[in-house]
């Protein structure tokens, strides 16, 4: 005798209701958590932001944003200016940091000119330009903010992964990778964009020297750390400008 | 286990050693390649599996007389798909940081050949109490040798234990670095956990005859 749910109606009847059902319960979830969802993502980015600047709450070895519920007034606080540069011009924008590097990105292929945010930070008497930067990991998007004075030495990093391998690229994330930019040169010796390599035979391991454009890669991670030195070189350079446009 | 039967409590107990799904049955082993490079991942891996096969194997079980078998397979990926989402995007708007942790997860908890596995072979057969006991006991045993790998590797690899720098400081010299021990950097790669599992599998096997298949 046939069973009952092995007839064909029935199979197709169940697959439609099924489809249905979880489509309605995914698409009602996400819908209703959308709004909280945005909120975190947006304090998170200021939390990235004021952590390249050293605005955060780092014990000795791991990385510490400040709490979520004093972001807003500190960002307040340290990022005195955000500034949007589009093509030569660099004008004021207080909602900077919501402008989305990756849509800004696929403007760029199709041949729109991108738009910059940097966001001014003030500490003890330092100013900071931050910058965000995006690229591609091994298996997904990896993106960070950095930190840099005039000369382009960058003075913070933070790096973060969508889903780079744990224990490998996800270490990207970790201050002893992040901690080892800190100082070091995107220039080189005669003015010109170098950028930062994530080397593996930099011969450097404690990475004092500041000024060779190299810092120590991660075994087990070339992908991820290709993805960090393209992100590098790709994005900053075009601020390029910008920064020179400082020190005319 | 006074709250158990004999078989219940043999349900969560087996899969620990005799019935291991790793070494015995052989699945989930491509993420127990992938994520056991250190300690951490390992546990937050083991824990998110528990959760997701216990209540997996819940509504697969409630279910189980109305799937269509000619499309079984589909609906068990639609369920666990589904429940990880749904837990991710919670997990996003309410818990944000550990959301970020666990996020390069969810991609392997959805494709993990154990969950799959123990639908197909206990849940679409037994009741919901019994179905989420075998959830449990499959995802602890999963847990244990994820665990004992992800030890080994962190420990051999890298030196520390859960971030903790546990042999010293390889570039500063310190601890067992001053007379000349270097970590092993193949520890940290994918067929290093393959040999890791095997010894573990042979160490099993060699204690317990029982479990050696007859050719």
């Amino acid at each position: 005798m046939e069973n009952r749910t092995d007839k064909n109606t029935y199979t197709l009847l169940f697959a439609v209701a099924m489809v249905v059902l979880v489509g309605a319960l995914l698409a009602f979830t996400s819908s209703t958590l959308a709004p909280n969802i945005k909120t975190n993502k947006e304090l998170e980015k200021q939390q990235n932001i004021l952590y390249a600047m050293g605005v955060n709450e780092n014990d000795e070895s791991s990385a510490v944003f400040v709490s979520t519920d004093r972001v807003e007034s500190l960002f307040k606080e340290y990022i005195t200016k955000q500034l949007e540069v589009q093509g030569g011009a660099v004008k004021k924008n207080n909602q900077a940091f919501l402008i989305d590097v990756k849509k800004e990105q696929a403007n760029a292929k199709s041949g729109r000119v991108r738009k910059l945010p940097v966001f001014i930070g003030e500490k003890d008497g330092k100013t900071y330009h931050i910058v965000p930067i995006r690229g591609k990991g091994l298996w997904d998007a990896i993106w960070g903010y950095v930190a840099m004075d005039d000369q382009m030495v960058i003075q913070g990093a933070i790096f973060d992964h969508k889903g780079e391998t744990p224990g490998l690229g996800a270490n990207i994330k970790q201050r002893f990778f992040m901690d080892d930019f800190v100082g070091e040169h995107l220039l080189d010796v005669s003015g010109n964009f170098k950028g930062i390599t994530v080397s593996k035979s930099n011969a450097d391991p404690k990475n004092d020297d500041k000024t060779d454009n190299e810092v120590d890669a991660i075994a087990g991670a070339t992908i991820t750390g290709d993805g960090v030195s393209a992100m590098i070189k790709s994005d900053l350079k075009l601020y390029l400008p910008y920064f020179k446009s400082l020190n005319n | 286990m006074g709250l158990l039967s004999k078989k219940d409590s043999k349900l969560i107990l087996d899969p620990l050693a005799d019935n291991n799904p790793i070494t015995i049955q052989v699945l989930g082993i491509c993420s127990a390649l992938a994520i056991t490079a250190e300690l951490k991942a390992s546990i937050v891996m083991s824990i998110s599996v528990l959760f997701v096969l216990g209540l997996g194997n819940v509504v697969i079980s409630l279910i189980r007389n109305i799937i269509p078998s000619k499309i079984r397979i589909i609906v068990q990926l639609t369920v666990v798909a589904a429940l990880v989402i749904i837990v991710d995007l919670v997990l996003k708007a309410f818990a944000y940081e550990l959301s970020k942790t666990l996020s390069v997860f969810v991609g392997l908890i959805i494709t993990n050949c154990i969950i799959m596995g123990r639908f197909e072979a206990f849940a679409l057969g037994n009741g919901p109490w019994k179905s989420f006991l075998d959830g449990i006991g499959n995802s602890l045993g999963y847990g244990v040798i994820l665990i004992i790998v992800g030890f080994f590797r962190e420990l051999l690899g890298s030196g520390t234990l859960l971030g903790y720098k546990v042999l010293g400081d390889p570039i500063e010299k310190t601890g067992v670095y001053a007379i000349g021990y270097e970590n092993n950097g193949f520890m940290l790669l994918s067929p290093m956990a393959l040999i890791v599992v095997g010894i573990i599998i042979w160490v099993q096997r060699s204690r317990n005859s029982a479990l050696i298949e007859d050719h």
